[in-house]
């Protein structure tokens, strides 16, 4: 392979991991407290909402129903809003963000109702605000989980990232298709899917490493 | 309604002079009055009345129990006095606040001089022993440096300082209920609420966590309240008992006197438990009802107060017979006698009756189980 083409690859490498982090960081910010509401405004619950709740939970639903091609087609007027453009890495982070982010809240709803009840109504009894419990129980408790739902979702979204390469998105799926599809190269395909795969083992490596890491649950040292 | 003194009335007075313990108002760290607590039907269940017609004083100061089964209503109890429910109606008077009526911040400031124990320690599994013993100062806003002095203190207090830097799952049982009550007492709370908090543990454990709990209220003076199911617990700890059965109060008063003197099935059976009276198998399967010639009678003896250690050389003495003792079960509850005795004597009609009539004039309730060769 020319080191041309090599540069491309390290170049679109770049790309992917650009979009990937701010979207999944973007994700992450909104996600997180949508998450966290979530799973705790059923009726009877520390902040109890359950009108708010279920509206919620179905426009998370919505979004997570429609696939992500159509999403990404679908809000092409957004996109040039709040990005300037519809093509190129930078405006494929909005359709990322917004695939990204009720899949985030409903990973991170289901590390949080994780957490024991029993605990909540501990913090609670000591007179703690529903915030406290909030940053002083759930998040600790969950952290494990939490990791492990975001390692997960940057698994997904780069996926998600090789796909918007198929509408203008840059990255490496753009690479694949605009080499190794349409001027049939076989071997710039082939770098492209190796080069994913390396990608996705690190971050799943790297997650479940953390994961344990912050795990006080396991008997260690 | 006052169920204890319906009962207390119809006890022999003369013998056992019934230790009423109406507390007065300003003596009372927890008050129910006329309280119940009833849960709406929701999704297809009907409604619950999980307490009903609730009213009781717990001295200040004091150790307290209140027993009952699962389902009894002890759960809904601690809820109504920690402010995590409102009662349906009447009020829960917690160290001469109205908890029933605060909400917000105010009944978060109440909740302060509340403290907490639980079955399952309810230890934060992401905060070292120290820090979880802070929570509750973090809650309540304390300065780092104060939260780090006082939870030294409280390390030293439940004697487990060498583990201030473990997380719960490298400690015991014994060792996280330790770091629970630290936690409990972390913000000087005038209430200490004990829920099942050595129904997990072993009894060996369970004895050295009731130490600590009695150390605790000598020494800080904290009132605490044991709620729990288990006989053995308010025996060796409480002073006062409260009997919850379905929801009611079904009895209540000093611990020796409720336990020498059961009026109620619930409380009868929680005394069984500990004492177990039934008469031994190798006994009751030899017993007949028929005298033969030279069988010994068997008389059961329920000892209720006094003198039951000294029962068997009693009758020896003073009948001049030989009585033997088949089987015996005396415990001490409250500094009380209680439990029963299992006596042998010459199975001659004319002795039985005679012995009968002795334990009788002494205040001793016993019947004849029958005969054995």
């Amino acid at each position: 392979m020319s080191p041309e083409l090599i540069n491309l690859i390290i170049q679109a490498t770049g790309e992917s991991l650009f979009m990937v982090a701010v979207a999944a960081s973007l994700g992450t910010l909104f996600g997180l407290p949508i998450g966290v509401f979530l799973a705790t405004s059923r009726k009877g619950e520390l902040f109890a909402a359950p009108a708010a709740n279920a509206v919620l939970g179905v426009i998370v639903n919505a979004t997570r129903s429609t696939p992500f091609i159509i999403l990404v087609v679908a809000i092409i007027p957004f996109t040039r809003l709040v990005a300037g453009t519809s093509i190129g890495s930078g405006a494929a982070i909005v359709p990322l963000t917004i695939a990204a982010t009720p899949f985030i809240a409903r990973l991170v709803e289901g590390a949080i109702r994780e957490v024991d009840a029993g605990l909540i109504e501990t913090a609670s009894s000591f007179g703690a605000t529903p915030l406290q419990v909030v940053f002083k129980v759930l998040i600790p408790e969950a952290l494990p989980g939490l990791v492990l739902s975001l390692t997960l979702a940057v698994v997904s979204l780069l996926g998600y990232s090789a796909m918007v390469g198929a509408v203008g998105g840059g990255g490496l799926g753009d690479l694949g298709i605009r080499y190794g599809y349409q001027r049939f190269m076989p071997g710039m395909m082939l770098a492209v899917v190796v080069v994913l795969i390396a990608l996705v083992q690190t971050v799943q490596t790297a997650g479940d490493y953390l994961a344990r890491r912050v795990n006080r649950r396991l008997r260690h040292r | 309604m006052n169920v204890h003194q319906s009962l207390a009335a119809s006890r022999p007075a003369e013998a056992f002079p019934p230790i009423v313990t109406d507390v007065v108002a300003e003596d009372a760290m927890v008050r129910f009055e006329a309280v119940s607590k009833t849960y709406p039907a929701y999704r297809g269940k009907p409604s619950v009345t999980a307490l009903q017609d609730i009213d009781f004083a717990i001295p200040r100061g004091a150790i307290t129990g209140v027993i009952g089964r699962s389902g009894a209503g002890k759960s809904s109890l601690v809820r109504l006095i920690n402010g995590l429910e409102k009662p349906t109606t009447g009020r829960v008077i917690v160290d001469d606040s109205d908890i029933s009526a605060l909400s917000g911040s105010a009944l978060r400031l109440a909740q302060r001089s509340i403290g907490m124990i639980f079955q399952h320690f309810n230890l934060l599994s992401s905060r070292t022993a120290a820090d979880n013993i802070a929570l509750p100062l973090e809650i309540a806003g304390w300065p780092k440096a104060e939260i780090a002095a006082r939870v030294s203190e409280l390390l030293d207090l439940v004697d487990i300082a060498n583990k201030r830097n473990r997380y719960p799952s490298e400690l015991s049982g014994g060792q996280k209920q330790r770091i629970g009550i630290a936690r409990a007492l972390a913000t000087r709370p005038s209430v200490l609420l004990s829920d099942e908090a050595t129904s997990a543990l072993d009894p060996q454990t369970t004895r050295s966590i009731l130490d600590v709990l009695a150390n605790i209220n000598r020494e800080l003076g904290v009132t605490i309240i044991l709620i729990t199911h288990e006989m053995s617990v308010v025996r060796q700890l409480a002073k006062e008992v409260i009997v919850l059965d379905a929801g009611r109060v079904v009895e209540r008063g000093h611990v020796a006197d409720i336990f020498t003197h059961p009026q109620h099935a619930i409380t009868q059976s929680f005394l069984s438990e500990v004492l177990g009276d039934a008469v031994p198998v190798s006994l009751s399967s030899r017993l007949q009802q028929q005298a033969a010639p030279g069988a010994q009678a068997v008389i059961r003896v329920l000892v209720r107060g006094d003198g039951g250690d000294r029962l068997v050389a009693r009758l020896s003495r003073e009948l001049a017979i030989d009585a033997a003792l088949l089987s015996a079960r005396i415990d001490e509850i409250g500094g009380q006698q209680v439990g029963s005795l299992t006596l042998g004597v010459p199975g001659d009609e004319a002795v039985v009756a005679r012995v009968l009539s002795f334990l009788s004039q002494h205040r001793f309730s016993a019947e004849r189980l029958g005969y054995v060769a």
